[in-house]
């Protein structure tokens, strides 16, 4: 039996996540830890996360999660999530300035205000609710269909050095990165725990992914 | 290709179950809220939001074991609104499987509790509920008060000064109900949701008065809403959540299929 953990570092409902998980593949081992040592035995780590960078980062300083993202990332399939995929990146304008893990080299930066749609409409700020991902060959969307809709509720996007990187753009209305690939790590910026059937689909194929592209 | 406009179907607990009134009153029983949730999760709904409408405090834990049912089998985001006052109430619904949390009459008594979780918890998961009432006279420029308690106590404040003072407060979304037309199957109240749809910055969710699907497309069309929030067109079996998909699709507006 194969095992899971969902990094708990205090940001965000992680209840969501694990849940998922559990229910995209019942045989899985789901572990929701802090733990150091119980995060470097399991077989894949989800790095999840909502809320504020600045506390992210501070939050992951301070428990030395940060430490033992780097050596995941080295080592095992990673998954981040939203403020999880953004967190893997050099620098966010959240906040100021806020410095990331820069596992994956690139900023993280704002929608820009008065940004409108085709039909004149402004676009609102947070872009939430179900948007078309563009996806480019990659294990985790096997079984997938190209432009399926996913749930994001997110202000700031990852804008990577090299595109790559780059797994899958949405249009906002200019097309940005919304997934990242590298190596054995792969991020998102939407919600596959709350993307219905494409998302446990998702979390299904990193549950069976060796971390090889 | 863009984002979806938002269906909504919304579930009114009281006691463990799903009721719907009109106008606050007239309470029938629609059924299990668990079932009903993975019925519309099945019919393609966008999210589901639950108001918990029980009045003691001994019967919280309910809606918390509703909402903790639903959330390990079906996996679109959950809001749940009605007596949330304090961040720990956040936090138990949060833990319990919701993605955001409604806030109403706490955000009235206290505007600093919206900052408060929107800091602790992320402007994601923080939704202000407003409930309007008209107040101008004919022939005046149109205005609507905040209402509180479930629309019975008016409170002196702008409902568009609200919207915006809210969402400068940290909330990411804004649930807009018209008491004057809540219950009445007459459709939104249009200029009001468009008044604070174009007054911020965040997602509004059309809410109150649906009676046909027309309505829906309405609300979006003409209310500029982001999403719109319907109770017993759905739970009375009158409209699939699909049929209002397939409907708002005909009337040009982007939806998830």
């Amino acid at each position: 039996m194969s095992s899971v953990a969902v990094i708990d570092y205090g940001m965000g409902n992680l209840h969501s996540i694990a849940k998922a998980l559990q229910y995209a593949v019942p045989e899985v081992d789901v572990q929701i830890v802090s733990n150091a040592d119980a995060i470097l035995q399991a077989d894949r780590v989800v790095f999840p996360g909502v809320g504020a960078m600045r506390d992210c980062m501070r939050a992951l300083r301070h428990s030395g999660l940060a430490d033992v993202i780097h050596e995941v990332a080295k080592a095992k399939p990673l998954l981040g999530i939203c403020l999880g995929m953004q967190a893997l990146l050099t620098d966010s304008e959240e906040n100021g300035y806020t410095e990331g893990l820069n596992v994956l080299a690139g900023h993280v930066v704002r929608f820009p205000d008065g940004l409108t749609d085709k039909d004149g409409n402004t676009l609102k700020i947070p872009h939430m609710g179900w948007n078309q991902v563009q996806q480019f060959p990659h294990p985790l969307w096997d079984g997938i269909p190209q432009n399926s809709r996913f749930y994001f509720v997110h202000s700031y996007y990852a804008r990577p050095d090299n595109a790559a990187v780059v797994a899958a753009t949405t249009d906002y209305p200019d097309a940005f990165a919304c997934a990242l690939a590298q190596n054995n790590i792969f991020a998102v910026q939407f919600h596959p725990e709350k993307s219905q059937a494409v998302g446990l689909q998702l979390l299904k194929n990193f549950l069976h992914w060796n971390g090889f592209v | 290709m863009s984002l979806a406009k938002r269906i909504i179907p919304c579930l009114d607990v009281d006691n463990g179950r799903v009721v719907k009134g009109v106008k606050f009153v007239d309470i029938r029983d629609a059924g299990d809220p668990v079932e009903i949730a993975r019925r519309y999760d099945r019919e393609g709904a966008d999210e589901i939001t639950f108001l918990d409408i029980t009045a003691t405090h001994d019967n919280r834990d309910t809606i918390v074991h509703v909402v903790e049912q639903v959330a390990s089998e079906v996996f679109i985001p959950l809001t749940v609104g009605g007596g949330i006052r304090t961040l720990d109430d956040i936090r138990r619904m949060l833990n319990a499987g919701a993605d955001k949390v409604g806030i109403n009459s706490a955000a009235v008594s206290n505007p600093e509790f919206v900052k408060e979780a929107a800091e602790r918890f992320g402007s994601q998961c923080i939704v202000v509920a407003i409930d309007a009432k008209k107040v101008s006279h004919e022939g005046e420029p149109e205005r609507w008060e905040l209402f509180t308690h479930g629309g019975r106590k008016p409170t002196g404040i702008d409902a568009v000064e609200w919207a915006k003072k809210m969402t400068a407060y940290g909330a990411g979304e804004i649930l807009l109900t018209s008491m004057d037309n809540d219950g009445t199957r007459a459709g939104f109240n249009l200029p009001l949701t468009r008044a604070v749809s174009e007054a911020v910055s965040v997602p509004v969710i059309a809410s109150g008065g649906v009676g046909n699907l027309d309505h829906l497309a309405e609300g979006i069309l003409e209310g500029k809403a982001d999403a719109v929030l319907a109770a017993s067109i759905f739970h009375f079996g009158e409209y699939t959540i699909e049929q209002a998909k397939q409907h708002l699709r005909s009337r040009g507006i982007e939806v998830r299929l």
